[in-house]
C-alpha cells in the first residue's frame, strides 16, 4: 500500500490540520509517513501545499515526484489545478469548488470548473456549503477530508477516532461538529 | 523506545534534549525556528530546566552558547543560513577557542529561497572554520545527530556544525528515540587560556586545529552516517549528500540502484571513500542539495581525469533545490507526467493579512511623500517587506537585518533628502540599534520608522526582544525626545499620521516614528487563548 497525496490551498485555510489528522491516522494504522509542509513567508495569504506520503514500506523522498501523486486534495479550486503536473495518470483530483479570491486576476470560475470536470478522475464538492449545513463553515477542511476518505486506504473508524483525539481539548461540541462534517463529505462521495 | 512523528527540526531538538543539552540559543528564522520552539514547548525540557528563551540576534546567541560550553555544559545554537553571517565572527573564532561542554551550531539552509534572500550553503562555513559538519538525510538522522553532534564535539573539544535544509526541516516522519543522557555538571574549561585569542595564543590554538584535521577526516571515514554501497554497474558512480540521498532512493525504489553509491553526511570529506569510487567507476555523478561543494572539492582530489557530472556541467540545474524528478532525469529514468500546468492559473503571492497595522502605516507614508519619488524608502526583513509588492509598493530595499537604517544614512550622506528607513521592532533590536547610533553621532538627516507590532511576526509570532523598550533605547542612543513620535496605524488615524510623518521627514536630524499596534495574528491567538 502506498498513497501519495498533495494537499493544496491558501495559507490559513486549514490544510495542515488535514495533513496532521491523516498523518496521525496513518501512524495509528501502522503505516510509514512522510509529510513535507510549507512554513514562513508563503503562509501569509499565499498558495500553500503539503506533500503527504503514506506507505506500508519505508519512504525515501519527502517530496512526491511530479507525475506520481495518487491524490490532489485541495480546499480551493484554482489551487487544486496549480499542482496538476504532480498528478499520476490514474490519480484523483478532489477539490472544494468554493474560490478563495484574494488576488486581482482570479481566473474565470466556469473555466476553472470545466477544467476540473474534464479530468477523468475528479470529485468537485461545494465544501463550504456542506460545512455550513453541518454546523459551521470552519469545518470545511474536515468536509474535504471526508470526501477524500474513500481514497485513503485508512479505515473510516480510525479517521473518526483521530478526529476525536485531535479536537479533544476543544470539547465535545466541536468534536461532534467535525465528525458530522467528516460524515457529510463522505456521504457526498458515496452517493455520487 | 517511544515512536514519534516529528519535523526534521523537531527531531534534531528532541535528539539534543535526550543527549543532555543544558541550553539552546537562537533568533527565529525560517526554516530553523521550530527547533527552538520545540524545546520551548517540551515538557521534558521544562522538567530538565533546559534554557531556551530567544536571543536578540544570532551573534548574541552564538556567543552565549560558547559561554555555556566554556562552563562545561552542552549548548546548541540555531539559526537560518543568513543568520550564520551575523554570527560569523564568534562562529569562526569558536573553532580556534574550541569547546569545553559539547557545542553544536545548527544552520538551516533554504535552497530555492522559499523564505530567504539567498541560498548560500552553510557547509562552506564549516569548511571555512575547519570544523566537522553533519548533514542529516532524514528525520531519524537528524535525531541521531542531536546525540552524535555533542559526542563528537566533546571527543575533540571542537564546535560541530549541523546543516539542515528546508525540505528536511519542514517535513515530518517517524522517529525512534534513544535513551536519555544526563546533562554535564558545571565545570569551567581546564585551560581557560584557550579562550584568550591574543595573537600569540591564537597561533598555538590554530596549529592545534590544523593538526586535528586528520582526526576529523578519520572520523568521517568511519562515521555511521557515511557509507559506500556497492553496485554492479561501474559505468557510473554516484556521490550524494544529505537529503539528495533520499531522492536517489526514490528514483531506485527498494535499493534497486545498479551503480555504486557514496552517501556523505559527515565532513570533512572522507577522502579514501572518494578514492575508492574513483578507482571503481568510469564516470561520477554528484547529487547535492545546495551548492556543488563536494563536486568542486572532489575535482581537486581526483587524479584519473574522470568525467564529472553534476551542477557544474549542467546535468543538474546550478541553482534551486533538488527533487526526485531532477535526480531521475540525470539518471535517464524520467517519470511520466501526463498533465500540464493549466494556463488559467494565476499567481498568488504572499501578502499582508487583512487588518495588518503595516498596511495602515504604508498608506500613510505613501500619502506623506506624495509628489516625491518613492525610491527614498529603505526597508528591512520581516512581514513588512511584503510592502514592496503591489498594491502598496512602498519600499525599495531588503538586504539584510538592520540594513535599512544604514542604507538610509548612506544615501542621506550622498544627498538624498528626505531619506527614510522602515524596520520592524524585532529587527531593530536584532541589528538596527548600532546603525541608529551611527546616525545620531553624525546627526544624519534620516527618519526611521520602527514598526512595533509587538512580536517577531514573519516567523510565527515569537517574543520580540524590543517589547516595551523601543523609546528607551532610542533615547539612550541619543535621539531627541521631541522627534520620537508614536502613532497608531489605524484607518481612523490616517490624517493625523500623515501629518506627523510630514513633519518628521523634513526635520534636519534623526527622527524616529513608532507606529504601534499589535500584529493581528498574535492578537487572534491571544484572544483564543483567553477564551479557553
Amino acid at each position: 500500500m502506498k498513497k501519495d497525496i498533495v494537499l493544496a490551498g491558501v495559507g490559513g485555510q486549514g490544510i495542515l490540520s488535514i495533513a496532521a489528522i491523516i498523518g496521525i491516522a496513518a501512524v495509528n494504522s501502522n503505516l510509514y509517513l512522510k509529510q513535507a509542509e510549507v512554513h514562513g513567508m508563503s503562509q501569509r495569504g499565499g498558495d500553500v501545499q503539503s506533500n503527504l506520503r503514506l506507505s506500508d514500506k519505508e519512504i525515501a523522498s519527502d517530496l512526491i515526484p511530479f507525475g506520481k501523486a495518487d491524490i490532489i486534495l485541495s480546499v480551493e479550486p484554482m489551487e487544486a489545478l496549480r499542482y496538476l503536473p504532480m498528478l499520476a495518470p490514474d490519480g484523483w483530483l478532489i477539490t472544494n469548488t468554493n474560490p478563495f479570491n484574494n488576488i486581482p486576476d482570479y481566473p474565470d470560475m466556469d473555466k476553472l470548473l470545466n477544467k476540473i470536470k474534464s479530468l477523468p478522475y475528479n470529485v468537485a464538492i461545494n465544501a463550504d456549503q456542506i460545512a455550513k449545513d453541518a454546523g459551521s463553515v470552519r469545518t470545511m477542511n474536515i468536509v474535504m477530508l471526508g470526501a477524500a476518505s474513500p481514497f485513503l486506504n485508512i479505515d473510516y473508524n480510525i479517521l473518526e477516532n483521530t478526529i476525536k483525539d485531535f479536537f479533544a481539548k476543544k470539547g465535545d461540541k466541536i468534536i461532534e461538529m467535525n465528525l458530522k462534517a467528516l460524515k457529510a463529505g463522505r456521504d457526498f462521495v458515496d452517493n455520487k | 523506545m517511544q515512536k514519534l512523528i516529528l519535523l526534521g527540526d523537531e527531531a534534531l531538538a528532541q535528539g539534543a534534549i535526550d543527549a543532555g543539552m543544558s541550553g539552546i540559543y537562537a533568533y527565529p528564522g525560517t526554516p530553523s525556528t521550530e527547533i527552538t520552539e520545540y524545546v520551548q514547548n517540551s515538557k521534558q525540557a521544562k522538567e530538565l530546566n533546559i534554557r531556551s528563551k530567544w536571543s536578540a540576534n544570532e551573534k548574541t546567541a552564538m556567543e552565549a552558547s560558547l559561554g555555556m560550553s566554556y562552563a562545561g555544559k552542552r549548548a546548541m545554537v540555531c539559526m537560518k543560513h543568513v543568520g550564520l553571517n551575523v554570527a560569523a565572527d564568534p562562529f569562526m573564532n569558536s573553532a580556534i577557542t574550541g569547546a569545553n561542554g559539547g557545542l553544536v551550531v545548527v544552520s538551516a539552509d533554504d535552497p530555492s529561497m522559499h523564505s530567504s534572500q539567498n541560498e548560500q550553503d552553510s557547509r562552506f562555513f564549516g569548511k571555512f572554520a575547519m570544523i566537522p559538519v553533519l548533514e542529516p538525510s532524514n528525520q531519524q538522522e537528524a535525531y541521531d545527530m542531536g546525540h552524535y553532534g555533542f559526542e563528537l564535539s566533546e571527543k575533540f573539544h571542537i564546535p560541530v556544525l549541523i546543516r539542515l535544509t528546508t525540505r528536511l526541516s519542514h517535513s515530518r516522519a517517524n522517529v525512534v528515540r534513544k535513551p536519555v543522557r544526563k546533562q554535564n555538571p558545571y565545570k569551567i574549561a581546564d585551560n581557560p587560556r584557550q579562550y584568550v585569542l591574543l595573537p600569540a595564543l591564537s597561533r598555538k590554538r590554530y596549529k592545534v586545529l590544523l593538526k586535528e584535521q586528520i582526526d576529523f577526516e578519520k572520523e568521517a571515514e568511519t562515521s555511521p552516517f557515511n557509507w559506500y554501497s556497492e553496485g554492479e554497474n561501474k559505468k557510473l558512480g554516484i556521490i550524494t549528500s544529505g537529503i539528495a540521498y533520499n531522492y536517489l532512493m526514490e528514483v531506485f525504489p527498494e535499493n534497486s540502484c545498479p551503480y555504486p553509491i557514496l552517501k556523505i553526511s559527515q565532513y570533512p570529506l572522507p577522502v579514501n571513500m572518494i578514492k575508492k569510487i574513483e578507482e571503481e567507476c568510469d564516470e561520477l555523478l554528484f547529487l547535492e542539495e545546495g551548492a556543488p561543494l563536494i563536486e568542486e572539492m572532489v575535482k581537486g582530489v581526483l587524479s584519473k581525469g574522470l568525467n564529472i557530472r553534476g551542477r557544474l556541467d549542467g546535468t543538474i540545474p546550478r541553482d534551486g533545490e533538488l527533487n526526485p524528478n531532477i535526480v531521475a532525469k540525470a539518471l535517464n529514468r524520467e517519470y511520466e507526467i501526463k498533465y500540464d500546468l493549466p494556463d488559467i492559473i494565476a499567481g498568488r503571492p504572499p501578502q499582508l493579512c487583512d487588518g495588518c497595522p503595516h498596511t495602515d502605516t504604508y498608506l500613510a507614508l505613501n500619502e506623506a511623500i506624495e509628489g516625491l519619488s518613492r525610491d527614498r524608502v529603505f526597508s528591512d526583513i520581516g512581514c513588512y517587506t511584503l510592502g514592496a509588492l503591489p498594491p502598496l509598493e512602498a519600499i525599495n530595499s531588503c538586504v539584510d537585518m538592520g540594513a535599512s537604517i544604514n542604507m538610509a544614512k548612506g544615501a542621506a550622506d550622498a544627498g538624498l533628502f528626505p531619506s527614510i528607513a522602515v524596520i520592524g521592532d524585532s529587527t531593530f533590536t536584532h541589528s538596527g540599534m548600532t546603525g541608529l547610533l551611527d546616525a545620531v553621532n553624525e546627526n544624519s538627516t534620516i527618519t526611521v520608522f520602527i514598526l512595533d507590532n509587538a512580536t517577531t511576526a514573519m516567523t510565527g509570532g515569537q517574543k520580540s526582544s524590543a517589547l516595551g523598550r523601543i523609546e528607551q533605547i532610542c533615547i539612550g542612543l541619543g535621539v531627541d525626545k521631541n522627534h520620537i513620535r508614536v502613532i497608531t496605524p489605524l484607518k481612523n488615524q490616517h490624517e493625523k499620521n500623515v501629518a506627523v510623518i510630514k513633519e518628521e521627514i523634513y526635520y534636519k536630524g534623526v527622527s524616529v516614528i513608532i507606529p504601534r499596534r499589535e500584529c493581528v495574528q498574535t492578537l487572534k491567538k491571544r484572544m483564543k487563548a483567553k477564551k479557553k
